[in-house]
Protein backbone atom coordinates (compact mmCIF):
# COMPACT_ATOMS: atom_id res chain seq x y z
CA UNK A 1 0.00 0.00 0.00
CA UNK A 2 1.38 3.47 -0.89
CA UNK A 3 2.31 5.59 2.11
CA UNK A 4 1.12 9.15 2.18
CA UNK A 5 -1.43 10.96 0.02
CA UNK A 6 -0.84 14.69 0.26
CA UNK A 7 -3.94 16.66 -0.74
CA UNK A 8 -3.36 20.18 -2.06
CA UNK A 9 -6.43 22.38 -2.24
CA UNK A 10 -5.37 25.99 -1.62
CA UNK A 11 -3.73 27.44 -4.70
CA UNK A 12 -1.49 30.40 -5.35
CA UNK A 13 -1.15 31.33 -1.68
CA UNK A 14 2.24 32.96 -1.29
CA UNK A 15 3.57 31.41 -4.50
CA UNK A 16 5.03 34.72 -5.69
CA UNK A 17 6.96 35.27 -2.47
CA UNK A 18 7.95 31.61 -2.16
CA UNK A 19 8.63 31.12 -5.89
CA UNK A 20 6.76 27.82 -5.62
CA UNK A 21 3.84 26.20 -3.83
CA UNK A 22 4.80 25.36 -0.27
CA UNK A 23 3.15 21.94 -0.25
CA UNK A 24 4.45 20.84 -3.65
CA UNK A 25 7.90 21.88 -2.42
CA UNK A 26 7.46 20.06 0.90
CA UNK A 27 6.23 16.96 -0.91
CA UNK A 28 9.30 16.97 -3.14
CA UNK A 29 11.59 17.36 -0.13
CA UNK A 30 9.86 14.52 1.70
CA UNK A 31 10.11 12.33 -1.38
CA UNK A 32 13.82 13.08 -1.55
CA UNK A 33 14.03 12.08 2.12
CA UNK A 34 12.70 8.64 1.20
CA UNK A 35 8.95 8.91 1.64
CA UNK A 36 6.50 6.90 -0.41
CA UNK A 37 4.25 9.77 -1.36
CA UNK A 38 1.48 10.70 -3.78
CA UNK A 39 -0.06 14.13 -4.34
CA UNK A 40 -3.69 14.92 -5.11
CA UNK A 41 -4.50 18.29 -6.64
CA UNK A 42 -8.10 19.29 -6.05
CA UNK A 43 -10.26 22.41 -6.20
CA UNK A 44 -8.32 25.49 -7.40
CA UNK A 45 -5.01 23.63 -7.08
CA UNK A 46 -5.80 21.63 -10.24
CA UNK A 47 -4.67 24.75 -12.08
CA UNK A 48 -1.10 23.92 -11.06
CA UNK A 49 -1.21 21.21 -13.76
CA UNK A 50 -1.91 23.67 -16.57
CA UNK A 51 1.17 23.92 -18.74
CA UNK A 52 2.70 27.17 -19.90
CA UNK A 53 2.04 29.28 -16.82
CA UNK A 54 4.02 32.49 -16.92
CA UNK A 55 4.38 34.78 -13.92
CA UNK A 56 7.14 36.86 -15.46
CA UNK A 57 7.13 40.62 -15.36
CA UNK A 58 6.03 41.33 -11.81
CA UNK A 59 7.62 44.33 -10.15
CA UNK A 60 6.62 45.94 -6.87
CA UNK A 61 8.11 49.25 -5.82
CA UNK A 62 10.64 48.92 -8.61
CA UNK A 63 11.83 45.58 -7.22
CA UNK A 64 11.50 42.99 -9.97
CA UNK A 65 10.67 39.36 -9.31
CA UNK A 66 13.67 37.83 -11.03
CA UNK A 67 12.73 34.19 -10.62
CA UNK A 68 8.96 33.68 -10.81
CA UNK A 69 7.24 30.44 -9.81
CA UNK A 70 6.81 27.77 -12.50
CA UNK A 71 4.20 25.56 -10.94
CA UNK A 72 3.56 23.38 -13.98
CA UNK A 73 7.26 22.57 -14.13
CA UNK A 74 7.19 21.79 -10.41
CA UNK A 75 4.36 19.30 -11.01
CA UNK A 76 6.36 17.64 -13.78
CA UNK A 77 9.44 17.53 -11.55
CA UNK A 78 7.44 15.85 -8.79
CA UNK A 79 6.24 13.22 -11.23
CA UNK A 80 9.75 12.70 -12.59
CA UNK A 81 10.95 12.19 -9.01
CA UNK A 82 8.52 9.30 -8.67
CA UNK A 83 5.55 10.99 -7.05
CA UNK A 84 2.20 10.10 -8.59
CA UNK A 85 0.32 13.38 -9.04
CA UNK A 86 -3.45 12.96 -9.21
CA UNK A 87 -5.86 15.67 -10.36
CA UNK A 88 -9.61 15.59 -9.81
CA UNK A 89 -11.25 15.29 -13.22
CA UNK A 90 -14.42 17.20 -12.38
CA UNK A 91 -12.41 20.04 -10.81
CA UNK A 92 -10.64 20.38 -14.16
CA UNK A 93 -13.84 20.39 -16.20
CA UNK A 94 -15.55 22.79 -13.75
CA UNK A 95 -12.79 25.27 -14.59
CA UNK A 96 -12.84 24.59 -18.32
CA UNK A 97 -9.40 23.00 -18.31
CA UNK A 98 -9.03 20.56 -21.18
CA UNK A 99 -6.77 17.55 -21.52
CA UNK A 100 -4.58 19.32 -24.06
CA UNK A 101 -3.80 22.01 -21.48
CA UNK A 102 -2.37 19.63 -18.90
CA UNK A 103 1.32 19.17 -18.32
CA UNK A 104 2.90 15.75 -18.49
CA UNK A 105 2.93 13.42 -15.53
CA UNK A 106 -0.53 13.86 -14.03
CA UNK A 107 -3.12 11.16 -13.48
CA UNK A 108 -6.78 12.07 -13.55
CA UNK A 109 -9.12 10.65 -10.93
CA UNK A 110 -12.89 11.04 -10.69
CA UNK A 111 -14.53 12.35 -7.54
CA UNK A 112 -16.25 9.00 -7.25
CA UNK A 113 -12.81 7.41 -7.07
CA UNK A 114 -11.48 9.55 -4.23
CA UNK A 115 -12.71 7.35 -1.38
CA UNK A 116 -10.84 4.39 -2.84
CA UNK A 117 -7.77 6.55 -3.44
CA UNK A 118 -7.80 7.63 0.20
CA UNK A 119 -8.33 4.04 1.30
CA UNK A 120 -5.43 2.91 -0.84
CA UNK A 121 -3.00 5.05 1.18
CA UNK A 122 -1.81 4.54 4.74
CA UNK A 123 -2.16 8.24 5.57
CA UNK A 124 -3.95 11.24 4.08
CA UNK A 125 -2.50 14.68 4.70
CA UNK A 126 -5.06 17.33 3.73
CA UNK A 127 -3.33 20.71 3.73
CA UNK B 1 -11.00 62.88 -0.81
CA UNK B 2 -8.94 64.73 1.78
CA UNK B 3 -9.46 68.39 2.58
CA UNK B 4 -6.39 69.18 0.48
CA UNK B 5 -7.98 67.52 -2.55
CA UNK B 6 -5.41 64.74 -2.67
CA UNK B 7 -6.65 61.20 -3.04
CA UNK B 8 -5.61 58.56 -0.56
CA UNK B 9 -6.38 54.93 0.11
CA UNK B 10 -6.13 53.00 3.34
CA UNK B 11 -5.35 49.29 3.21
CA UNK B 12 -5.72 47.02 6.23
CA UNK B 13 -3.76 43.78 6.06
CA UNK B 14 -3.75 40.72 8.32
CA UNK B 15 -1.89 37.92 6.55
CA UNK B 16 1.75 37.13 7.34
CA UNK B 17 4.35 36.95 4.55
CA UNK B 18 4.78 33.83 2.41
CA UNK B 19 1.26 32.58 3.14
CA UNK B 20 -1.26 34.39 1.02
CA UNK B 21 -1.93 35.47 -2.52
CA UNK B 22 -3.83 38.49 -1.25
CA UNK B 23 -0.63 40.00 0.13
CA UNK B 24 0.92 40.05 -3.33
CA UNK B 25 -2.26 41.64 -4.70
CA UNK B 26 -2.25 44.25 -1.94
CA UNK B 27 1.37 45.15 -2.64
CA UNK B 28 0.54 45.51 -6.33
CA UNK B 29 -2.39 47.79 -5.51
CA UNK B 30 -0.09 49.94 -3.36
CA UNK B 31 2.41 50.11 -6.21
CA UNK B 32 -0.29 51.10 -8.71
CA UNK B 33 -1.80 53.70 -6.38
CA UNK B 34 1.53 55.36 -5.65
CA UNK B 35 2.37 55.46 -9.36
CA UNK B 36 -0.95 57.26 -9.93
CA UNK B 37 -0.08 59.83 -7.29
CA UNK B 38 -2.44 58.46 -4.67
CA UNK B 39 -1.29 58.51 -1.05
CA UNK B 40 -1.31 55.09 0.58
CA UNK B 41 -1.88 54.32 4.26
CA UNK B 42 -1.33 50.79 5.48
CA UNK B 43 -2.43 49.34 8.79
CA UNK B 44 -0.65 46.03 9.36
CA UNK B 45 -2.54 43.95 11.88
CA UNK B 46 -1.72 40.58 13.46
CA UNK B 47 0.52 38.47 11.19
CA UNK B 48 0.94 41.29 8.70
CA UNK B 49 3.37 43.02 11.06
CA UNK B 50 5.90 40.42 9.92
CA UNK B 51 5.79 41.78 6.36
CA UNK B 52 8.28 44.53 7.18
CA UNK B 53 10.70 42.53 9.33
CA UNK B 54 14.21 43.39 8.26
CA UNK B 55 15.74 40.01 9.05
CA UNK B 56 14.05 38.21 6.14
CA UNK B 57 16.84 36.35 4.39
CA UNK B 58 17.02 34.68 0.99
CA UNK B 59 17.77 30.99 0.79
CA UNK B 60 18.78 28.43 -1.82
CA UNK B 61 16.26 25.93 -3.19
CA UNK B 62 17.34 22.33 -2.51
CA UNK B 63 14.53 20.94 -4.67
CA UNK B 64 15.82 22.77 -7.74
CA UNK B 65 19.46 22.66 -6.71
CA UNK B 66 19.78 26.41 -7.04
CA UNK B 67 22.07 28.65 -5.00
CA UNK B 68 20.99 31.76 -3.11
CA UNK B 69 22.22 33.90 -6.00
CA UNK B 70 20.49 31.82 -8.67
CA UNK B 71 17.23 31.66 -6.76
CA UNK B 72 17.20 35.44 -6.19
CA UNK B 73 14.56 34.99 -3.51
CA UNK B 74 12.28 37.99 -3.04
CA UNK B 75 11.04 39.14 0.33
CA UNK B 76 8.09 41.23 1.37
CA UNK B 77 10.51 43.54 3.20
CA UNK B 78 12.39 44.15 -0.05
CA UNK B 79 9.20 44.85 -1.98
CA UNK B 80 7.91 47.20 0.73
CA UNK B 81 11.25 49.01 0.92
CA UNK B 82 10.76 49.69 -2.79
CA UNK B 83 7.27 50.99 -2.10
CA UNK B 84 8.68 53.37 0.52
CA UNK B 85 11.03 54.72 -2.13
CA UNK B 86 8.06 55.31 -4.43
CA UNK B 87 6.07 56.88 -1.61
CA UNK B 88 8.79 58.90 0.04
CA UNK B 89 7.19 62.32 -0.36
CA UNK B 90 4.29 63.00 -2.66
CA UNK B 91 2.54 60.65 -2.96
CA UNK B 92 3.29 59.41 0.52
CA UNK B 93 3.27 55.87 1.87
CA UNK B 94 2.46 55.62 5.55
CA UNK B 95 2.75 52.20 7.18
CA UNK B 96 1.66 51.49 10.73
CA UNK B 97 2.41 48.19 12.43
CA UNK B 98 0.02 47.31 15.25
CA UNK B 99 2.24 47.58 18.31
CA UNK B 100 0.55 44.93 20.42
CA UNK B 101 0.71 42.51 17.48
CA UNK B 102 4.41 43.28 17.16
CA UNK B 103 5.02 42.66 20.86
CA UNK B 104 3.23 39.32 20.99
CA UNK B 105 5.27 38.12 18.02
CA UNK B 106 8.59 39.62 19.03
CA UNK B 107 8.52 41.18 15.60
CA UNK B 108 10.13 44.54 16.31
CA UNK B 109 13.04 44.64 13.87
CA UNK B 110 11.81 46.45 10.75
CA UNK B 111 13.12 48.02 7.63
CA UNK B 112 13.13 51.84 7.57
CA UNK B 113 9.71 53.37 7.04
CA UNK B 114 7.01 51.75 9.18
CA UNK B 115 6.01 53.19 12.54
CA UNK B 116 4.42 51.67 15.59
CA UNK B 117 0.78 52.42 16.19
CA UNK B 118 -2.58 50.95 17.11
CA UNK B 119 -6.22 50.52 16.07
CA UNK B 120 -6.80 54.25 16.46
CA UNK B 121 -4.49 54.79 13.50
CA UNK B 122 -6.70 52.60 11.32
CA UNK B 123 -9.72 54.64 12.32
CA UNK B 124 -7.89 57.91 11.68
CA UNK B 125 -6.57 56.65 8.33
CA UNK B 126 -10.06 55.59 7.26
CA UNK B 127 -11.53 58.95 8.21
CA UNK B 128 -8.92 60.79 6.19
CA UNK B 129 -8.91 58.53 3.11
CA UNK B 130 -10.93 58.48 -0.07
CA UNK B 131 -11.60 54.80 0.56
CA UNK B 132 -10.52 51.86 2.72
CA UNK B 133 -9.72 48.36 1.53
CA UNK B 134 -9.80 45.63 4.17
CA UNK B 135 -8.00 42.40 3.37
CA UNK B 136 -8.64 39.95 6.16
CA UNK B 137 -7.33 36.46 6.75
CA UNK B 138 -9.24 33.63 5.10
Amino acid sequence: MPGILSVVERAYHGTIEEQDDTILWLSHMIKNAGADLSVLLRSNAVNYAVKGQDANGLSIGGVALGVPPTLDNDVVALSTAGVTVYVVEEDLSDRGIGNDELCDGVTKVKRSGLAKLFDDHEAVWHW
Amino acid sequence: MTTSGEKSITIALMDPPYSSGTTTTALRIMDAALRKGINVNVFAYEGAVNLTMSGQAPHPNPVKGTSIEEQDHPSTAKFIAGLFTLGSDSPKLEWVNCGLCVDERGAGEWIDGPRRGGPGDLFKFSQESTNTLVIGTR
